[in-house]
């Protein structure tokens, strides 16, 4: 076996109050695809960014064809012969296909002034070592996702690249474009060029690498070889066991159904969803990144335009509402990105939880402070949120009050269904608790509440039933007793270890 | 690896409506000569074609400069106020250090105020709005302080008779436009300072990851802003044989409608030499048409004002429709 290409050891890279990556040894093999695994938060995209010369290793060492070697930015790397290809590309869309291929590394003579023959015909020989059918001044912003990213992994021939890291490069392609892709990697591969494959997709891993390395909270669980393992492994070692904490599950009774939903469909994104929730019930839905769970609730409220489906809203059948028509309905969510979708972050947590109901606040239009205070008072107090008070800014308040102002912001439009999209994600442990007896509380109010989560003890603690989804489709449906971690894993992972052309 | 040509480009438009689209402001200006051609009999004559061309040469000046820096993702708002310096410092310090040491001191003024704007925004990481409005403010005053609020007269007459100058119709301070103009298209489209511009202004993370020099290249394009609104500053002190404190007042937003109406995108990454001239041509056409026809002063503006809409709107328009 060859010996590694570059390895990293014991690489460690911590932020104030975070330890993004803790001792982290991997190496790569020329002429091998070794895939990166883990959830969100794992630490993938710090090791990448170590690699790429974007973030400076606290600890550790990176030895690079048998020398040490120190990764100054993102430059020094490409020209030691390591590409990073982004999820975001990193192209320039006004620039030709030529141009962005030596972003950075144009020949010039001695004024400055380009060669643009030398550009026009190294980019052409890079491009034709691809298979590329588009040529070297095309703009960039006129090519498809897909193109734009063969200029960038052009660069690997440009540059002579013997590493190239694919940080999950199939996340906008279509499935065409997936297997040309795939087809272009194996072609690097047999120039024996190393890759490292970041993604979430298991049937991609399993199609495509030889080794399997998983991180979990910054720490390398394993690295496995592809062949001697199989879905439900990897995916255990991702998972595993985190802290338990301490759960209160809703004690009410299920009353009148308030939400169904049939058949609901979305291209590419997920497929025939159907499922219901009551009165007093918590509603848990279950998956990895990127299963489509966020996405189904999205359409629910009107955010994204389903292709397909009918919903039932107390019994009477709607039609897919927009956004306002769902709150309007009763319908609150509690989107995932609190910072970027939930809160106004200059303002008070009083002005940002009386937002979306001014006009009730309000004497013809002049806002109502006193009405507004006691509303404020009232969910201080109902979800101990610690701030100093009414005016200070949401964004000097921790993640967990942060939350708790989200909810305060739909809890006081009296909703029928509240639907919580990664509620603990990014917040301390004790306002988790806070936030899981908040759930309850709801329920036994008789609010039918929807919680999507990625943490199976948090799913399985505050869920009366679970869905479990994966890859856009609902893949088991589980309650009482049958609501194990076991039964969730297997749910999953034997849809993720089946092969894609199913 | 034959499969990727299924992969097929977005887009359909033929290369030749597309070039139609990225310059329509061509088509614009050919629009408003032909209306002006038909409605004064003055208009098209090579007399005032020629006129037209003189006037546009000093926000033209201005607006080669402010291309660089809009390309850039950066703006300009002191290149008024700097001109009105290079012009009172070429006018007032000849009496001194005589002519050409006085243009000279003029011009390095407009060069060291644009380095001086380009670091303080590179550096501090300050918008650039913000920095050059504060320079708008300041060096105004300076310009105020430095002609005692009086405008300044030029002593020796010779001075005026450069401007004087013309090849058949066209005068020297448009030859100096239009080869400024000629020579930063080419430095543009041609020069690795020219295609950074445009990576810088497009996607700046990229620019950075590709290892260019971002800080340098900025106070390289602000320096050089600088340095042009000091030649318009310095020929208008010819032209005129005088230096006003006035003079540039919001000359920096002509410039800047000129630029944007041309099409360089304020955001950055996207625009040209042609179409700024485009865009200066325009404004100098309608202001001079405008003018023939005896409309009051009032309504140019109003005029003015909505065809500056209704040419970004087309604009809006036209990209959605490349998109």
């Amino acid at each position: 076996m060859a010996d590694p290409i570059l390895t990293l050891s014991g690489i460690t890279k911590t932020f104030p109050g975070v330890v993004a990556l803790d001792k982290v040894s991997f190496d790569v093999r020329p002429g091998e695809v070794h895939a990166l695994v883990g959830e969100n938060g794992a630490g993938k995209s710090t090791l990448m960014k170590v690699l790429a010369g974007l973030y400076h290793p606290d600890a550790g060492e990176i030895i690079y064809q048998g020398q040490p070697v120190q990764i100054d930015n993102p430059l020094a790397a490409r020209e030691k012969g390591i590409l990073l290809i982004h999820q975001e590309l990193s192209l320039s869309p006004e620039l030709s296909v030529a141009e962005n291929i030596y972003l950075g590394a144009w020949p010039t003579n001695a004024l400055g002034v380009l060669n643009k023959r030398k550009l026009r015909r190294d980019a052409q020989a890079a491009l034709d070592a691809m298979g590329c059918s588009f040529g070297p001044d095309d703009r960039v912003g006129t090519l498809s996702v897909a193109m734009q990213q063969m200029v960038e992994i052009a660069r690997s021939q440009a540059f002579s690249a013997n590493v190239v890291i694919f940080d999950e490069p199939t996340a906008s392609l279509t499935d065409t474009e997936k297997d040309q892709l795939f087809t272009t990697i194996r072609g690097l591969q047999r120039q024996g060029v190393g890759i490292v494959y970041i993604s979430h997709k298991m049937d991609e891993i399993f199609e495509l690498t030889d080794r399997i390395t998983v991180l979990r909270d910054g720490q390398v669980q394993g690295t496995v070889t592809t062949r001697e393992t199989d879905a439900t492994a990897v995916t255990r070692m991702m998972i595993g066991r985190t802290l338990e904490a301490y759960f209160h599950k809703a004690d009410s009774t299920f009353g009148e159904e308030v939400l169904r939903v049939d058949g609901l469909s979305l291209q590419g994104q997920f497929e025939d969803v159907s499922f219901s929730v009551r009165q007093g019930e918590v509603l848990g839905f279950y998956g990895l990144v990127g299963a489509g769970r966020s996405e189904v609730v999205e359409t629910l409220f009107g955010v994204r335009k389903a292709d397909r489906g009918t919903l039932q809203w107390q019994g009477a059948e709607i039609p897919l509402p927009t956004p306002r028509q769902a709150i309007d309905l009763g319908m609150a969510l509690v989107p995932e990105s609190r910072k970027e979708q939930g809160l106004v972050l200059m303002m008070g947590g009083m002005e940002n939880t009386t937002l979306p109901h001014l006009a009730s606040y309000a004497r013809s239009t002049v806002m109502d402070r006193g009405k507004e205070r006691a509303t404020f008072d009232e969910y201080k107090d109902a979800l101990s949120i610690k701030t100093t008070g009414p005016d200070q800014p949401v964004s000097t308040l921790s993640g967990g009050n942060q939350q708790k102002f989200v909810l305060a912001k739909w809890l006081c439009a009296g909703p029928k269904l509240i639907i919580l999209d990664e509620p603990t994600r990014g917040i301390d442990v004790g306002s988790k608790s806070a936030i899981h007896t908040l759930i309850a509380k709801l329920a036994e109010q008789g609010l039918a509440v929807i919680v999507i989560s990625s943490e199976m003890p948090e799913v399985l603690g505050v869920s009366h039933r679970v869905l479990a989804m994966a890859e856009g489709r609902l893949v088991g449906e589980f309650e009482g007793d049958a609501m194990t971690e076991e039964n969730l894993i297997d749910a999953v992972s034997h849809h993720l270890a089946r092969p894609a052309a199913e | 690896m034959s499969a990727t040509n299924s992969i097929t480009k977005a887009g359909g438009h033929s290369s030749v409506t597309r070039l139609l689209m990225r310059n329509h402001i061509w088509v614009f200006l050919a629009l408003t000569i032909v209306v002006f051609s038909t409605a004064s009999p003055y208009f098209l004559t090579i007399n005032n074609l020629g006129n037209v061309l003189t006037q546009a040469a000093f926000i033209g000046i201005l607006a080669i400069g402010m291309t660089l820096v809009m390309i850039d993702g950066e703006i300009d708002l002191s290149v008024g106020a700097i001109l009105a310096l290079a012009s009172a410092l070429a006018i007032g310090l000849q009496d001194h250090i005589g002519i050409w040491p006085a243009v000279f001191v003029g011009f390095l003024s407009g060069a060291a105020l644009g380095f001086l704007n380009g670091t303080l925004v590179a550096l501090s990481g300050m918008h650039s709005f913000i920095v050059t409005l504060g320079g708008l403010i300041g060096i105004r005053g300076l310009v105020f302080i430095y002609t005692g609020e009086d405008a300044l007269m030029v002593g020796d007459f010779s001075y005026t008779e450069y401007p004087e100058i013309y090849l058949g119709p066209i005068s020297l301070t448009a030859m100096i436009f239009i080869a400024l103009a000629l020579f930063f298209q080419w430095i543009l489209s041609s020069t690795r300072h020219g295609r950074e511009t445009y990576a810088i202004g497009d996607n700046i993370d990229a620019a950075h990851d590709a290892g260019i020099n971002i800080k340098r290249h900025k106070i390289i394009n602000f320096t050089l802003c600088g340095a042009l609104a000091a030649i318009a500053g310095i020929l208008l002190s010819m032209r005129l044989g005088t230096a006003e404190p006035n003079a540039g007042k919001v000359w920096e937003l002509w410039t800047i409608i000129a630029v944007v109406l041309g099409g360089t995108r304020l955001q950055g990454g996207y625009g040209s030499m042609w179409m700024t001239i485009g865009g200066v041509l325009t404004l100098a056409v309608l202001r001079n048409g405008l003018r023939l026809l005896n409309t009051p002063n009032y309504v140019e503006l109003m005029v003015m004002g909505t065809v500056l809409v209704l040419a970004l709107l087309i604009d809006k328009l036209l990209s959605r429709q490349e998109a």
